[in-house]
């Protein structure tokens, strides 16, 4: 028999914050995914909300194309305040 | 670049503390070995439920019998988040079952003990628990980031289950003469076990160089075990019982206990399976999951009828 397929769990902690990888578990439908991570990840009340989704639909980078993803943001760092010079005795910038 | 530079740089991650990720190149000895230790630990999480289950339904009070099942509820729980882990690197979950079943995957052996008396509970939380949170804080750390980060999860956990055995322990040392009997009754058969859950001694034990060199290990076996020795010697003073071990004496030198002899002919006949519930363990493993293999399947039906059923509604739209 096929085995169930394997789901990516998030959770929300508390209201007002992002959901956040938790980890994986297998179920047969999204419901069940989502009361097995209810029994797997959520012991001790670390969340109010679940999300589920299907490991095999989640589309990832790939780490050996880093460079060309990622270097791109490196060299400009006139993309943060303390790039720019505050003459002194000047507040609220 | 050859392949020579690729590990060269795959260690140079290693060595400035950089996380190992699934999708990371990674030499596949490293794979083949986080494989074997993570799944080696997921089984040892599943069948160390066994053991204790046998006294859920016997503990004294309910509020034993709550804190008895929480614990063996988070062991299911570790197993499922190592399977997970293990899982992200590129092996099936039916595989690493199937691994258990036939005897090729090991897990801890402490776990091929029998449990015959309520002391056992107290005995195995402070001490088997006890080992198995000092092995895990510096897996915490370990350079696989899946590991590490279960193992964080694992840790913050298991702290009540050192706690839940020790007051059990402390609770029958202060009871009458017969539950204090009772309670060195359990130490005396899980002290030396306990022990050996550390592995065999640093100079025959045959992984520790590369896995201390990939950050997988962090200490080596004999460490491990000194610091279990330091720490649990003065918590049995405590509760007023004898550790069994005449050698056992505090070193003011060396600053830790020295301690007598591991009968290693058991070490090794147990890890081949010959321990006393190797097969009583493993018979109890397969019989669940045969026993369970309806409910998989019904499940997996239901999954496709209502997938069936979506799909003719939207149809019909």
């Amino acid at each position: 028999m096929k085995s169930w397929p394997l789901y990516e769990v998030f959770i929300r902690s508390k209201a007002g914050l992002h959901h956040k990888h938790a980890g994986s578990l297998h179920a047969a439908d999204p419901e069940m995914a989502i009361e097995n991570a209810r029994d797997v990840y959520c012991r001790r009340n670390e969340g109010n909300s679940i999300w589920v989704v299907l490991s095999s639909d989640i589309t990832a980078s790939n780490p050996a194309e880093n460079e060309e993803l990622f270097d791109p943001a490196e060299d400009k760092i006139y993309r943060h305040p303390t790039f720019y010079e505050v003459p002194e005795g000047v507040k609220h910038l | 670049m050859n392949i020579i530079d690729i590990e060269s740089g795959f260690q140079e991650k290693i060595d400035k503390d950089i996380r190992i990720e699934p999708r990371d190149w990674m030499p596949d000895n490293y794979r083949q070995t986080l494989i074997r230790q993570i799944s080696q630990h997921a089984h040892s999480e599943i069948v160390g439920m066994l053991p204790e289950g046998n006294w859920i339904t016997r503990a004294p009070s309910l509020r034993r019998k709550v804190a008895l099942l929480a614990k063996v509820q988070d062991e299911a729980g570790h197993g499922l988040y190592l399977y997970s882990a293990t899982e992200t690197l590129g092996i099936e979950r039916d595989e690493l079952i199937e691994q258990l079943h036939s005897g090729k995957a090991k897990y801890s052996s402490i776990f091929n003990y029998p449990t015959l008396t309520w002391a056992d509970m107290g005995a195995i939380g402070w001490l088997v628990d006890g080992a198995a949170i000092l092995n895990q804080i510096p897996l915490c750390r370990c350079s696989y980031g899946p590991y590490a980060r279960a193992m964080v999860r694992i840790c913050k956990e298991e702290s009540f289950h050192q706690r839940q055995g020790f007051e059990i322990m402390d609770t029958l040392c202060k009871g009458t003469p017969a539950q204090k009997a009772m309670a060195q009754d359990a130490l005396n058969r899980w002290w030396w076990p306990s022990l050996m859950m550390f592995g065999p001694k640093d100079a025959e034990s045959t992984h520790t160089a590369q896995s201390q060199k990939w950050g997988i290990k962090r200490f080596t076996n004999d460490d491990l075990r000194q610091k279990m020795i330091d720490m649990c010697a003065p918590q049995a003073d405590h509760l007023g019982i004898t550790i069994p071990d005449p050698d056992l004496k505090w070193n003011e030198e060396r600053g830790h206990y020295d301690f007598g002899e591991i009968n290693w002919d058991e070490f090794w006949a147990v890890v081949k399976g010959h321990g006393p519930c190797n097969k009583e363990r493993l018979d109890a493993r397969i019989k669940a999951w045969e026993d369970g293999a309806w409910v998989r399947e019904a499940a997996t039906a239901y999954a496709a009828k209502k997938e069936n059923q979506i799909m003719t509604k939207t149809q019909a739209v």
